[in-house]
């Protein structure tokens, strides 16, 4: 028990390593969200009047709006009148080169790890970055421009291809969708666009990171991938933030649109701001993702990575709208101290021989509560529906919680849906086990807890992996000595 | 003179209250292979587990001294990292974790410790390559997750594996031929001959004289009781096999009366 104790304590005690503030001069909105603020956000960007209008109708469908209630997690009443919900950096950098790029959002960079200039030579990453609510720089443009793909901030392609961002926005996730869906429907203020046109295979993977940097904002992004007939696109999203002792509101829509044999991965890597070890401050992660597969044959496969926010509340969706179309979700959720997740998927069948696979890792520290959620649908017209679900727990120490919410709905007899799900524990016998390698136990349950994850880890894309890694073991390391 | 690389003194232990070893003592110089003998429950075991470090066991008396250092001030990971191995009678499964990626970072640890540079990704796979002939080890176990579905030969056998790659100085094997077929007890104990040498002492702990006929002892002790009752070279070990612990129970307790 008494290493248990230990374990628990050193995890508990691990600190956020992200916590630096960028002193970015920015553009900000007043506080508070009315029609006024919304039109100030939409005049700001010289949008469109469609978009505004857009905008408006979401914000009074919100207005009818409450809050849910029902994820198994709690938080103080949010005051939406208190949120700042536009922040743009003062000197947008016009997109010519690296180097007229901010000094200060390029050290920005460098803490995250990931200077542009190396991503841009070494990895052949596409980095669309996003700063509180603008869109910094893109990389790769060009590049892929050659093949067809628009790869740009959500502003660019409102401007620069506003019949594809007509047509496509909401209609995977609708401003009306639910509470949060339609605040960042009201309030979104960038984001990234992403559209792969028919048969064309994209050779980069695309990359936006996502930072919270002013104080009081709110980071509500908007993300829309479309992927026409036969094309494949994989994407991934990294999240940070700075050490604060309010809570941030971060409430993102990602809607992934797929035509026939297109095929969509999206991964995450999510290590916002976790607040302390007593609970003050960290994000509050409300996001809305869903990913259609409207046509025939396409495939969506979502794959995340929790370490961090206060509270996570998302799930990442696939409606299997076209025949023989096929949704993935692969998730590992952590969580330490205070914090609290409720996460995991929905699963819509709604065609014939439409296939689902979900796999859940759930890893709970400290005084923490991790709740696995998802929902597997199948509609009453589709034939021959497979879904093959596994949700494991490990827990570390006594004091925190695991839970486990399993929906089925089958409205067709010859659906094939099966559900698995283990707890556990880590080990100490398997710690002395490493300990006698010479190995100490911090790494021990890094080793582990990365053995754990594996299969999740295995999906991800080579460079994405490696960070998980290493941010498992960070979000995992005590302050031993 | 040789001084001993291990040196234990009067070593009392207990788990949950209740006594088991009662005032042990042992030296092992460097190179000697000892056999500990003894019938269950003598605190065969709970030896191998003291000196390894595992925190259940609570030592009430005595000293341990390896190296000249008090080993049981130092933690589990410090001890293997000074060169002290446990083959485990039950090794555990890690999922997930390869063999190969387990190793790497035990190797490493143990190079750090000693103040050497990490060995490369292609440096690692020729010096395990080296190391898998020792036991015949296929060369696919190195990609399995750690003991995970491993049969129990091929378990132990990958225990004495992993004492040929971190070459330490002191090896221990708890019970290693428990539940071992003839041909897998003749690998693991041709494994553990090849890693004999001039500076590598070995503590094997068995139930039965059969493993000592691979492994031929320098000394047998028994043990009865959480004590050394008797000591000799290896024609002990037959002498025991021939007339069973209950001659050992009849002449310690005939003593005591």
């Amino acid at each position: 028990m008494t290493e248990d104790q230990k374990i628990l304590d050193d995890i508990s005690q691990g600190e956020y390593k992200w916590g630096f503030v960028s002193d970015i001069e920015s553009e900000t909105a007043p506080k508070g969200l009315n029609e006024e603020i919304i039109r100030f956000i939409s005049m700001k960007k010289q949008e469109p009047e469609w978009l505004l209008e857009w905008r408006l109708k979401a914000f009074r469908h919100w207005l009818t709006m409450t809050e849910p209630t029902w994820p198994n997690v709690h938080y103080p009443a949010i005051d939406y009148q208190d949120i700042i919900y536009y922040s743009a950096p003062k000197k947008k950098p016009s997109l010519n080169s690296l180097d007229e790029l901010d000094p200060e959002i390029k050290k920005t960079f460098d803490k995250l790890g990931i200077s542009l200039e190396e991503q841009k030579r070494l990895a052949g990453v596409a980095v669309d970055a996003v700063i509180d609510s603008v869109s910094v720089k893109t990389t790769f443009r060009e590049t892929l421009s050659e093949l067809g793909i628009i790869f740009s901030s959500f502003s660019d392609a409102v401007r620069e291809h506003p019949d594809l961002v007509k047509q496509y926005l909401g209609s995977v996730v609708p401003p009306t969708d639910n509470f949060f869906a339609a605040l960042n429907s009201a309030v979104f203020s960038d984001g990234s666009f992403c559209y792969i046109p028919k048969g064309v295979r994209c050779p980069v993977e695309l990359s936006t990171y996502f930072r919270i940097n002013s104080a009081g904002t709110g980071q509500f992004e908007r993300t829309l991938i479309i992927a026409d007939e036969g094309a494949y696109a994989s994407y991934l999203e990294g999240c940070t933030a700075p050490m604060r002792d309010t809570n941030q509101l971060h409430a993102a829509v990602v809607e992934i649109y797929t035509h026939r044999d297109a095929q969509v991965k999206y991964s995450t890597v999510q290590n916002w701001y976790p607040g302390d070890k007593n609970g003050k401050g960290g994000i509050y992660n409300f996001v809305t993702k869903r990913g259609l597969c409207a046509g025939e044959n396409s495939k969506i496969s979502w794959t995340q990575v929790e370490t961090g926010s206060a509270i996570t509340w998302k799930y990442p969706s696939v409606i299997l709208k076209g025949d023989h179309s096929i949704g993935e979700f692969y998730s590992v959720a952590v969580t330490n101290n205070m914090q609290q997740a409720d996460t995991g998927t929905k699963m819509i069948h709604l065609g014939s021989n439409t296939r689902s696979t979900i796999i859940s890792k759930g890893i709970s520290g400290g005084k923490s509560n991790n709740s696995y959620r998802g929902l597997v649908k199948v509609n009453r017209k589709a034939e021959n529906v497979r879904n093959f679900s596994q949700c494991d727990s490990l827990l570390l120490g006594d004091r925190c919680g695991a839970h486990t919410f399993p929906y089925l709905e089958v409205h067709n007899k010859s659906a094939v849906v099966e559900h698995e799900a283990t707890t556990s524990k880590v080990g100490e016998d398997q710690i002395f086990y490493c300990n006698q390698r010479g190995i100490s136990t911090e790494d021990a349950i890094g080793l582990i807890v990365n053995g754990y994850c594996k299969e999740v880890f295995n999906q991800l894309p080579m460079e994405f992996a490696v960070e998980a890694q290493k941010l498992l073991a960070v979000s995992l390391e005590g302050s031993v000595g | 003179m040789k001084t001993p690389i291990l040196e234990i003194r009067n070593l009392q232990t207990g788990v949950e209250g209740k006594q088991i070893l009662n005032g042990l003592s042992l030296s092992v110089n460097a190179g000697e292979v000892h056999a500990i003998m003894g019938p269950n429950g003598s605190g065969k075991s709970t030896l191998a587990s003291v000196l390894a470090g595992k925190a259940e066991y609570e030592v009430t008396g005595g000293d341990v001294k390896f190296f000249g250092e008090s080993l049981l001030e130092m933690s589990p990971e410090d001890r293997a990292r000074k060169g002290l191995f446990l083959a485990f009678q039950y090794p555990v499964e890690i999922p997930g974790v390869s063999n190969a990626n387990f190793l790497k970072t035990a190797v490493n640890e143990i190079r750090k410790s000693k103040g050497l540079q990490p060995m490369d990704s292609k440096e690692f796979l020729l010096f395990m390559k080296e190391k898998m002939k020792i036991v015949e080890m296929d060369k696919n176990m190195t990609q399995r997750s750690v003991n995970e579905g491993f049969s129990g030969g091929e378990k132990k056998r990958n225990e004495v594996f992993q004492m040929a790659m971190l070459e330490p100085q002191l090896g221990i094997l708890d019970e290693t031929d428990s539940g071992l077929d003839i041909d897998a007890l003749r690998i693991v104990a041709n494994g553990v001959n090849a890693l004999r040498g001039p500076e590598r002492s070995f503590l094997v702990i068995t139930h039965y004289q059969r493993l000592l006929d691979y492994i031929v002892p320098d000394y047998v002790h028994v043990l009865y009781k959480g004590r050394i009752v008797r000591s000799g070279g290896k024609e002990l070990a037959l002498e025991l096999e021939e007339k069973g612990y209950d001659w050992i129970r009849n002449e310690t307790e005939n003593v005591k009366v």
